[in-house]
């Protein structure tokens, strides 16, 4: 079952950058793209774990901050020819408001 | 005509490929990495094999590889592509007004782009007897299956022809047990690529492994013997000698028999434009039967340049052209190490650095022309030809190399690899590259699994190379014997990054010349093909924005790397570090009080003192730090930024009784004078009180050494990966004096270097004499250049009292709960 919740404003994401939900121990970062997308993905790269909410977003990809993997942000998935992707997890947008499935994040987390 | 494009829906394009070999494949691969679904897509060989690495023919020759080693597409990959193939077919005709080929065998493809790739054909010397049984020729798999059958039968095998193909072949056939020699009508072998003295040294270790050599002959008729078959060779001077097996290795002419045919303008080859377009706009053409502004290149690099813009063109995203490719060689017999590029004999207007040990078989020649090297030969010892040849590509000035440039990239200054300079030496398991924990088995394993042919395409899948670099040439030496890739690359324009094709000096002239002050503006001015740029260029337009409009274009922080955004260091397990400003290394009671009583507040796990004479504290939660920085209440270290880092001084004339000036007091006034300037890259001063240099100030960006009468200022030295030692630029007596001309030095720096360029490759690049006429001989431009420093740094404030006491971008720091 869907668990849709209110999480932030659109603006208070800054535009090509991200900000870190927290749930629990999950961290999650919640990007905008210069055209007002919003993507989730789980904060971790799949290199070496890297925090992606801290790399420079261009384009629909973040830059990891540790070692400049770049991650498409719509499959969470590494541009090749580097492999391995990053759990995403379903947002929405209504209005100016970022909602989050959190029964998709539970099931990680638990 | 209609050239029109149906995209989406309907029938797909129709694209025709003719020839299997490495660059037509290699365009498709690149086509159908950009464009999976614009084509239908067949292609016709007239070899019964699927596309294999024709430049290792020579180890499957000699016995190192098998054919099922270097086939790099399988029929599979064809079929997985949905590719149509047909193998051992030759294409004979191209209708162009019903627009269709047609194969000796009936075989009819029509298409709406034809690729021609039709590579080349062995030249075969006209000589009576040249048609006879056991004459051949050294180019596919069918003549190596040839040489591996007679190597079994017969005993006197001839090559002809003393270059790089001839003399491969003739040791695969010595290896394969055959009495072999070579037939060569130059004075010395690879006359091409080699100078004599580097020739005989090959011809000498050649000849200890058993090969003979027949130089300045000219073969005038194959005999033939009582089988029918070829029983020797002879010469235009009398002489004979026996051979069963004749390998005509002379060279190679494109293949432009069916273009010409059909029509189309042939030069020495298949003339296309820059965007491998023959003269007829449907049909395109790469590979050795292409011929590019007047040449007709046999060297992979450069192919693989031509079919990704081929590729890029077929795919209709009209970017990208090839201009030309400088190319280097190497050859690839096994214990032979030799290298050559460019113009390596020399003449009129160049001179030469020699080294020469007949004994150690090791030689080496530079051939440089106005300050620049333009040529090279080695033989023995080429783990630097990578680093040499990129000097030759880029023009690089060499002349303050000049005197260390024979000796290598390690004796100007880079660490690394160990003193290994021979990759055929290593274990797989020995590391290569130390920055990314990269192992030779690792490389090798890429390069056979992964089918890599540049040092790009190494760097890509295994990162080895791609950091500090210095073990470039120990990766293409791995790459040269694994698939027989070489150094040629297409010439370097520098470009910011892949989002554009301008250089950054055409950036910054741009920024100045129109007063753009966003990113956005810029990218629109100067035409970005990205939307928003790259984690590699926004953060150069950020500083060259700020740099050059100070005040004016505001600074963009979603374009800083994140530490230049979060006012820290991010560390492995993404926590951060915070290094609080020490002036001149000087620190008080107090101070370390905060510090010790911060520590135990956040619970910072780690607390180091650092080579820059303060102290780190390591492991900082991202949320902690606006509390850490108030708490500690001094100002920002700029250890995580392209920023003004330490001064670090000696105790000087104030405590040590060898003093001669008060170095702890100019460091502290140099460092108060230039905090919070963002640079090009990291800058760091040391300032010592005398000529012990306790300081280290060689290694620095500006170092200033006291003397008695006065202070001597250094500037471009460097530790890290490139160590460099710091090159004297004048002597002044006044501390007034010295921030002046240091402030001045930097501002140069800051305006003419290129984003991530440190003091010394900018003064490398310029030249010391450069600087030397802007700072010192015009006094006017050094005091505006101090001026404009110290406008630029009137307007930066300290980004920690920023953020800590008046909540600047506070979203930063913050996580949302959920």
């Amino acid at each position: 079952m869907n668990n849709w919740t209110d999480i932030l404003d659109v603006n208070d994401i800054p535009k090509l950058g991200a900000r870190v939900v927290r749930h629990g121990n999950l961290d999650i970062a919640v990007f905008r793209t210069a055209d007002d997308e919003i993507f989730a993905l789980e904060d971790r790269c799949p290199h070496k774990g890297g925090p992606l909410s801290q790399g420079i977003v261009h384009g629909r990809k973040v830059a990891c901050p540790m070692h400049n993997w770049n991650i498409e942000l719509d499959s969470g998935c590494a541009v090749a020819p580097d492999q391995g992707c990053a759990r995403e997890f379903p947002i929405k947008v209504e209005g100016s408001r970022v909602w989050l499935d959190l029964s998709a994040v539970e099931r990680v987390a638990a | 005509m209609d050239m029109s494009t149906p995209m989406g829906h309907g029938p797909k394009m129709k694209l025709v490929m003719v020839g299997n070999g490495m660059a037509g494949v290699r365009t498709l691969e690149e086509l159908l990495k950009l464009a999976p679904d614009l084509y239908d897509i067949t292609v016709f060989g007239a070899e019964p094999h699927p596309n294999y690495n024709r430049i290792l023919l020579s180890p499957v020759l000699a016995g190192e590889q098998t054919v099922d080693d270097i086939i790099l597409n399988p029929t599979d990959w064809y079929a997985d592509n949905a590719i149509h193939l047909h193998m051992g077919r030759k294409v004979v005709k191209i209708d162009r007004s019903a627009r269709f080929v047609e194969a000796e065998d009936g075989t009819r493809a029509e298409y709406d782009r034809l690729l021609l790739a039709t590579g080349s054909n062995p030249f075969m010397l006209p000589v009576p007897g040249a048609d006879l049984e056991g004459v051949i020729s050294f180019r596919d798999i069918a003549d190596v299956d040839a040489m591996i059958r007679a190597s079994s039968q017969y005993r006197h095998a001839v090559v002809i022809g003393g270059g790089l193909l001839g003399l491969e072949a003739a040791n695969g056939l010595m290896k394969r047990g055959m009495d072999v020699t070579v037939v060569h009508i130059g004075p010395w072998l690879m006359e091409r690529q080699l100078d004599e003295p580097a020739a005989r040294l090959l011809q000498k270790s050649l000849e200890e492994k058993g090969m003979k050599f027949l130089l300045q002959k000219q073969t005038a008729e194959l005999v033939k013997g009582d089988s029918g078959r070829v029983s020797a060779i002879r010469f235009k001077d009398g002489d004979s000698a026996p051979a069963d097996l004749v390998v005509m290795a002379v060279g190679i002419r494109p293949n432009t028999e069916l273009a010409e045919s059909a029509g189309l303008h042939c030069n020495r080859g298949i003339v296309v434009n820059d965007t491998m377009q023959t003269f007829d706009p449907r049909i395109y053409s790469i590979g050795e039967c292409a011929a590019h502004r007047g040449v007709a290149y046999g060297l992979v690099a450069p192919l693989f340049e031509q079919a990704k813009v081929c590729a890029n063109h077929l795919a209709h995203y009209g970017i990208g052209r090839y201009q030309g490719s400088v190319t280097s060689t190497k050859l690839k017999v096994t214990g032979i190490d030799l290298f050559s590029a460019g113009d390596f004999i020399g003449g009129e207007g160049t001179e030469s650095i020699l080294y020469s040990d007949p004994i150690g078989g090791v030689y080496k020649k530079l051939v440089i022309k106005d300050n620049k090297l333009v040529g090279g030969v080695m033989y023995g010892d080429t783990v630097d030809g990578a680093w040499y040849f990129s000097l030759l590509r880029d023009g690089k000035n060499v002349s303050e190399l000049r005197d260390h440039l024979m000796f290598g990239q390690d004796h100007c200054g880079n660490l690394g690899h160990q003193g290994i300079n021979k990759a055929a030496t290593m274990t797989d398991d020995m590391e290569v590259c130390g920055c990314n924990g990269v192992c030779k088995g690792d490389i090798v394993k890429a390069i056979r699994e992964k089918g890599l042919f540049t040092l790009e395409d190494v760097r890509k899948h295994t990162k080895a190379s791609s950091s500090c670099g210095s073990c470039t040439g120990l990766v293409e030496q791995i790459l040269a014997v694994t698939a027989g890739g070489d150094y040629s690359a297409a010439p370097k324009t520098k470009s910011v990054c892949g989002c554009t094709d301008h250089t950054h000096e055409a950036v910054r002239e741009a920024i100045r010349e129109n007063k753009l002050l966003t990113i956005p503006q810029v990218m629109t001015f100067m035409e970005w093909r990205t939307p928003n740029g790259c984690a590699s260029c926004r953060p150069a337009l950020n500083y060259y924005l700020i740099s050059t409009w100070p005040g004016e274009a505001e600074d963009d922080p979603q374009s800083r790397f994140i530490n230049e955004r979060a006012h820290a260091n991010i560390q492995r397990d993404g926590s951060y570090s915070v290094i609080p400003r020490m002036w001149g290394g000087q620190t008080t009671p107090a101070e370390l009080r905060r510090i010790a009583d911060v520590a135990e507040k956040y619970a910072i796990p780690s607390v180091k003192v650092t080579g820059g004479q303060r102290i780190d504290l390591l492991g900082v939660k991202k949320e902690d730090l606006p509390k850490v920085w108030a708490d500690l209440d001094m100002p920002s270290g700029h250890a995580y930024g392209k920023a003004l880092r330490t001064v670090k001084t000696c105790v000087g004339s104030e405590w040590c009784r060898f003093g001669t000036q008060d170095s702890t007091q100019m460091g502290i006034d140099l460092e108060k004078m230039f905090f919070k300037m963002w640079a090009p890259h990291k800058v760091k001063l040391a300032v010592s009180g005398c000529p012990r240099n306790c300081a280290e100030v060689a290694i620095k960006d500006v170092g200033i050494i006291g003397v008695d009468s006065g202070w001597e200022i250094y500037v471009a030295g460097n530790g890290g990966i490139k160590t460099e030692v710091a090159q004297f630029l004048v002597k002044v007596k006044t501390a007034d004096e010295v921030i002046e001309y240091s402030g001045a030095f930097l501002q140069l720096y800051r305006e003419e270097a290129r984003y991530l360029d440190r003091t010394v490759h900018y003064v490398e690049r310029v030249g010391l004499d450069y600087v030397k006429k802007k700072i010192l001989d015009d006094a006017d431009n050094r005091r505006a250049l101090y001026e404009r420093l110290l406008f630029a740094l009137s307007v930066e404030r300290d980004p920690w009292v920023e953020r800590a006491r008046e909540g600047k971008l506070k979203h930063e720091f913050e996580t949302v709960a959920a």
